[in-house]
């Protein structure tokens, strides 16, 4: 566990200080307030929470690029500058590494997602929305994240280039969420199993202000998943 | 305290080391030698357990690499053929994260940075960013954070590549300073910096062990002459008949030089300099200058790998 703490603080760190962190963050950022202009407020006369569903729907998207862009360095970077053989000759285990760099960018998405309270609290003070569907939006966009973050996890743990990486964590994530897509064209029970595996009809209750744990239990298992693969991918590259 | 059997490492096809067999015992400063490709760099990553070896059996103060990789990290320091580096840190940062990531507690990671930097002269780059700092000194923090936990094993790949001179000597003189408190294997394939700092040498040719023992060991092995160079001043002819009934003399070149001054090159099985000074006194010969000559290491190395080869 200190091991662990030890990695994501230092990661964190590293995030603050250097500049692609913050310049991902700033564009991304940028972007959504953009998309909130154009897409959740020019839609002509709406419910205020109609405005908040909207907004978080796409928020989930930037949350999306945001999570694959900050997760491509996470251990593509340390195999490109060596620090790797650091971690690898240090007591410390695999899944520990894995978990530290993951919680950083997590911590990272985290302070993304703080930033981008001034959207819904302008829904808030303009409009009449409940601090639950806030909550409950906010809640699915950390998971969704979390989910993505882990999936860029295991894309970094592929690969020695940042740019490899991202490319296949962005091929994964499109990957799962075309399931939703296929989800239209077969017919059940193919279907139901599509519908379970993509992630957007797991995130629309988070989006209208519905918490079920199913929902979370999903994103969790995610996580844990692409965690899992990125430990395993770790572990066999001890072998080359 | 390490014990190597058998161990081979295959990549696809090829093999990067085949069958090594050695021992180290405690305390020891031992010289990795080979050339470049030779398969020093994947030998150490296996003994600081960053790789896992094809087959064999390594073991370090009775843990292996394989089972127990976990207990090895906590006994060793290893500094990679390129130093790992965080390149956003400051030098006293990145060294006490790397201390507290080896175990060591917050309190004292302190107090082992401050001794490690002093012991690697880094005291005054302490709050430079490492990124700021030249190849020679980022070299020296890849070493210190190989000491700042005071492992029982310290594992150095080429920890001159790059160096100057002076920062060479500086480095010879820091691993010279391990000697006895820790066990040191370093590896390298410039053979005057490992001549002057190991105890013990193993030589290593495609992936195979061709030789191991002191450098006095290595040269009989190789069937090489040990090479002493002395000038003297005097009755040349004496001397050289003189030191041609000494045992072990297998050959004397004679060079005369200005001023009556001769040269004689003499080539012996054994460490012979004192019999030779002793000699040439008992003749009453001027002794000018002795010397081992410097090409003593290369010759025994180009021997141990062209042979086999």
């Amino acid at each position: 566990m200190r091991a662990i703490l030890l990695i994501a603080r230092r990661d964190l760190g590293s995030f603050l200080r250097t500049w692609s962190g913050y310049i991902i963050m700033a564009a991304v950022l940028a972007l959504l307030g953009l998309a909130f202009n154009a897409g959740v407020l020019g839609r002509g006369a709406q419910r205020s929470s109609e405005v908040l569903s909207n907004y978080f729907w796409w928020a989930s998207g930037f949350t999306m690029v945001e999570s694959v862009l900050i997760s491509m360095r996470l251990l593509a970077e340390e195999r490109q500058t060596g620090t790797l053989a650091l971690l690898y000759s240090s007591p410390v285990r695999d899944s520990e590494i894995v978990i530290g760099k993951f919680l950083s960018a997590l911590g990272f998405l985290g302070l993304f997602l703080l930033i981008t309270l001034y959207l819904p609290a302008l829904i808030f003070v303009h409009g009449k929305v409940s601090f639950g569907h806030i909550f409950a939006g906010y809640a699915g966009l950390f998971l969704l994240g979390s989910a993505i973050l882990a999936v860029g996890t295991l894309g970094s743990a592929l690969s020695k280039s940042q740019l490899v990486a991202v490319i296949l964590s962005g091929c994964m994530v499109v990957g799962l969420l075309l399931t939703w897509w296929l989800v239209g064209v077969t017919e059940r029970p193919l279907s139901s199993v599509f519908n379970a595996l993509a992630p957007y009809p797991h995130f629309k209750p988070f989006q209208e202000g519905l918490f079920h744990l199913r929902d979370a239990v999903y994103f969790l298992l995610v996580t844990y998943v692409a965690l899992f693969g990125a430990t395993r991918v770790l572990e066999a590259r001890r072998w080359k | 305290m390490i014990q190597v059997e058998n161990l081979s490492k295959f990549y696809g096809e090829h093999a990067a080391i085949r069958d090594l067999a050695f021992t180290i015992e405690r305390g020891e400063v031992i010289g990795f030698l080979g050339l470049n490709g030779a398969g020093k760099t994947t030998t150490l990553k296996i003994l600081g357990c960053v790789l896992l070896p094809t087959s064999g059996r390594v073991t370090i103060d009775g843990f292996d690499v394989v089972e127990d990789p976990h207990e090895i990290r906590k006994r060793i320091g290893f500094l990679p053929d390129t130093p790992p580096l965080y390149d956003e840190m400051t030098v006293g940062a990145y060294l006490s994260f790397v201390a507290q990531l080896r175990g060591v507690s917050k309190a004292e990671a302190r107090s082992r940075v401050g001794q490690v930097e002093e012991q690697t002269s880094l005291r005054e780059a302490d709050t430079e960013v490492i990124s700021s700092l030249s190849h020679g000194y980022r070299q020296r923090v890849g070493v210190a954070q190989a000491l700042v936990h005071n492992p029982r094993l310290i594992i150095l790949d080429e920890p001159t590549s790059g160096l100057d001179p002076v920062q060479i000597v500086e480095m010879r003189a820091l691993i010279k300073s391990l000697k006895g408190t820790h066990t040191v294997l370093v590896s390298s394939h410039i053979l005057s910096e490992i001549s002057e700092t190991c105890d013990r040498l193993l030589v290593i040719q495609d992936g195979e062990i061709v030789g191991q023992g002191t450098e006095e060991e290595l040269a009989t092995r190789a069937g090489g002459a040990v090479t002493v160079e002395v000038d003297v001043a005097g009755d040349a002819a004496a001397a050289v008949k003189a030191l041609g009934l000494l045992p072990g003399v297998s050959a004397i070149e004679v060079t005369p030089r200005e001023g009556g001054v001769t040269t004689l090159v003499i080539q012996a099985a054994l460490e012979l300099r004192p019999h030779i000074i002793r000699t040439l006194v008992a003749v009453n010969v001027d002794v000018l200058r002795v010397d081992r000559a410097t090409k003593r290491l290369e010759s025994i190395f180009l021997k141990l790998t062209q042979g086999h080869a």
